[in-house]
């Protein structure tokens, strides 16, 4: 009998992975692989040119996209990823610069500069991964923690206020503003999509379980279990306000695009202020090269 | 290579060492700088925010020290020559990314206008009491290079060195003005751009499938690739491999750390600068950085007309510390009288390359004004005498 040959064609998403890392840190369950794989999709889909995609990550789990993925990648320092992002690609307007990194590092520890860069228009994606947790320090309580829930840091409950993402970003003047969970991975992967075509400040926040340290804790189940919540809880409302689209521990998940308009990003506002001033002895940049 | 002549100011100008440091950025070819307003630096990143437009590059104000100290290395991973600008409070917020810039060998200049601490301390007025701050302040092994300029001349020639050691070497340099050097004025000359040489990113060969971010060449200095060239670098403040991946093992932390640390020490030599005057045949010699060697210089030239044999040793690398030198004085005086403006750091190095064999004489100042010429004076005429 001749012997069968199999061919097992590569795994579309192993060409933008660095392979030699694998496997990763992720516990099973874990959403982040989840976005990563819909990031691959929306890449190939979108055609992007990844040799000029360049990934910022911060710090925590989320943070260690940076580190798995085969592109110019940058794993910053613990909430730094935003203002590290902003220099990268103002010197290097060629770059398209993605930051991918987690609620507690974006909204706390650098909830400034996300604020200030949205402000700015500057010309940068960003993936929020929110698991609702600090998951790689051990399950503490972080500003999107929703109310009454146990974390390490509050064994008898939440009680801190926890901030509505997609509201902040708004306000704080994104161009593109939308929410999946890692149930949604086909949505997820267009909205990556949509935001490639962007210009201009644009978040995504990824809801994501951490069945480890959110879910257990909190005898929610485990990955499997959260998925069949995010399909069962989660409502469809592109266009809603922001204002309306809070957590909560175990209420309606509101999903969609909910903000995208069009606004001057920071490179132009820069340039064509420059310019108007000075005119002739205005010299424009495409890098700031020191070759 | 010679300088980019769109950056040189070249000419004979009246200016203050902000403004001159400023120049000497534009003429070492920096072209990106992330700031945060701070007392007494600010100067130098506003003339940069007038003159970058017209030779090409990016200016942008931060929301805060931290975000100004990592947005410049953002900026040089994307190729550019970048730095920041501060003073004792923002440079406390910065230590973060120091850190960051040792560890990833980050080329970046950080200008450090010292004024009077702790906390928000004497805003408009000088120390010089962030001088181990700057050697030791981020957490962890590494070393760094600190330069002292003592006029608004230096100013502009020490922040081009800054920049080429910082290229050259691969780590954070820092030009450590104060606030009387920061704000003096005085004259400056800006050469020909084809007279300053200047260090060009040392940018690999190598293709990228033979290339490894974090190799190290024969100097233990490793080269750059560039991004966007699909080189796919990873840069991570973990502690790495040669490939730039995250790897946890005490031998791998214990190589690069190492290397971290023997590539400013093992090339100290070469990094070094001093100035010496009268060394030889001294009784006495004023070990001094900064303005305090303007003072200190009048104190030698007083002890000098009273037929004191008075040397005088400045600190223009205020790290390395220039050890070799200072131990070689100590074999052949009474004693070495260190002035500061602070209340005792760069002494200690003085103590410990002196290693007992000579008397170290602190004069200090707690800042807010310089020292007066008598006080010098007087610790050198009480060392004289034994």
């Amino acid at each position: 009998m001749a012997e069968a040959s199999v061919v097992v064609p590569q795994n579309p998403v192993e060409q933008f992975l660095r392979m030699d890392r694998i496997p990763h840190i992720w516990c099973p369950g874990c959403g982040i692989g989840t976005s990563v794989n819909s990031f691959a999709h929306a890449l190939i889909d979108a055609k992007i040119d990844t040799k000029h995609l360049a990934i910022v990550s911060g710090i925590g789990c989320s943070g260690r996209v940076a580190g798995y993925t085969k592109f110019d990648s940058f794993h910053t320092t613990h909430g730094r990823a935003i203002p590290f992002a902003t220099g990268l690609k103002l010197a290097n307007p060629k770059l398209n610069v993605v930051v991918y990194s987690g609620d507690g590092d974006l909204f706390a520890i650098g909830g400034n500069h996300l604020i200030h860069a949205a402000r700015r228009n500057v010309d940068l994606k960003v993936i929020c991964i929110n698991n609702l947790i600090y998951a790689m320090t051990g399950g503490q309580t972080a500003p999107t923690t929703p109310g009454l829930v146990t974390t390490s840091t509050n064994p008898y409950g939440t009680y801190d206020p926890s901030f509505n993402l997609p509201y902040l970003v708004e306000a704080a003047g994104a161009v593109y503003v939308a929410r999946w969970t890692a149930f949604h991975v086909k949505q997820l992967a267009r909205a990556m999509q949509e935001m490639f075509a962007k210009k201009g400040f644009s978040f995504i926040e990824v809801l994501s379980p951490c069945p480890t340290l959110y879910q257990r804790r909190n005898k929610m189940g485990d990955g499997l279990d959260t998925m069949k919540f995010y399909k069962q809880a989660s409502k469809v409302r592109n266009g809603a306000p922001t204002s309306e689209v809070a957590l909560t521990k175990s209420g309606e998940i509101v999903v969609g695009k909910f903000v995208d308009r069009e606004r001057s990003d920071y490179g132009v506002l820069m340039h064509d202020t420059l310019a108007d001033a000075l005119g002739e002895d205005y010299v424009e940049t495409e890098a700031c090269s020191c070759q | 290579m010679h300088a980019d002549p769109a950056g040189v100011l070249t000419g004979s100008h009246f200016l203050d060492g902000d403004h001159a440091c400023c120049e000497g950025a534009l003429a070492a070819g920096a072209r990106f700088s992330s700031g945060y307003p701070i007392t007494p630096s600010t100067e130098v990143v506003e003339r940069f925010a007038q003159r970058v437009p017209t030779v090409g590059g990016v200016f942008i104000q931060m929301e805060d020290e931290l975000a100004a100290s990592i947005a410049l290395q953002g900026a040089v991973w994307g190729g550019a020559k970048a730095f920041t600008v501060t003073s004792g409070p923002g440079f406390s917020l910065m230590m973060e990314h120091i850190g960051y810039a040792a560890m990833t060998e980050t080329p970046c200049v950080f200008v450090d206008v010292q004024r009077g601490g702790p906390s928000t301390g004497l805003p408009t007025l000088p120390a010089q009491a962030d001088m181990m701050q700057v050697r030791w302040g981020s957490h962890g092994d590494y070393a760094v290079i600190a330069l002292c300029p003592n006029s608004p001349q230096e100013c502009f020639d020490l922040t081009i060195t800054a920049f080429n050691m910082a290229e050259k070497y691969r780590c954070p340099v820092f030009v450590m003005l104060d606030e009387v050097v920061g704000h003096m004025t005085e004259k400056v000359v800006i050469p020909p751009a084809d007279q300053i040489e200047v260090e060009p990113r040392r940018y690999t060969k190598l293709p990228p499938e033979a290339f490894a971010p974090y190799e190290p060449d024969e100097d233990l200095v490793p080269d750059m690739p560039r991004v966007g060239e699909g080189y796919n670098v990873h840069v991570t403040g973990l502690t790495h491999d040669e490939r730039g991946y995250p790897d946890m093992r005490p031998a791998v932390q214990d190589r690069l750390v190492k290397r971290l640390l023997d590539k400013i020490n093992k090339n100290a030599d070469k990094i070094i600068l001093y100035e010496e005057d009268q060394v030889e045949g001294a009784d006495v010699v004023v070990v001094s950085y900064g303005i305090t060697s303007r003072v200190a210089q009048r104190a030698i030239d007083m002890a000098r007309d009273k037929g004191v044999k008075v040397g005088k040793f400045r600190l223009i690398t205020a790290w390395p510390f220039p050890e070799k030198q200072i131990a070689a004085i100590a074999e052949k005086v009474k004693g070495l009288v260190v002035p500061e403006l602070n209340l005792g750091q760069m002494v200690r190095e003085v103590e410990r390359a002196v290693a007992g064999k000579a008397v170290v004489r602190l004069v200090p100042h707690a800042g807010g004004s310089v020292h007066k010429p008598e006080d010098i004076l007087n610790a050198i005429l009480e060392v004289t005498r034994g």
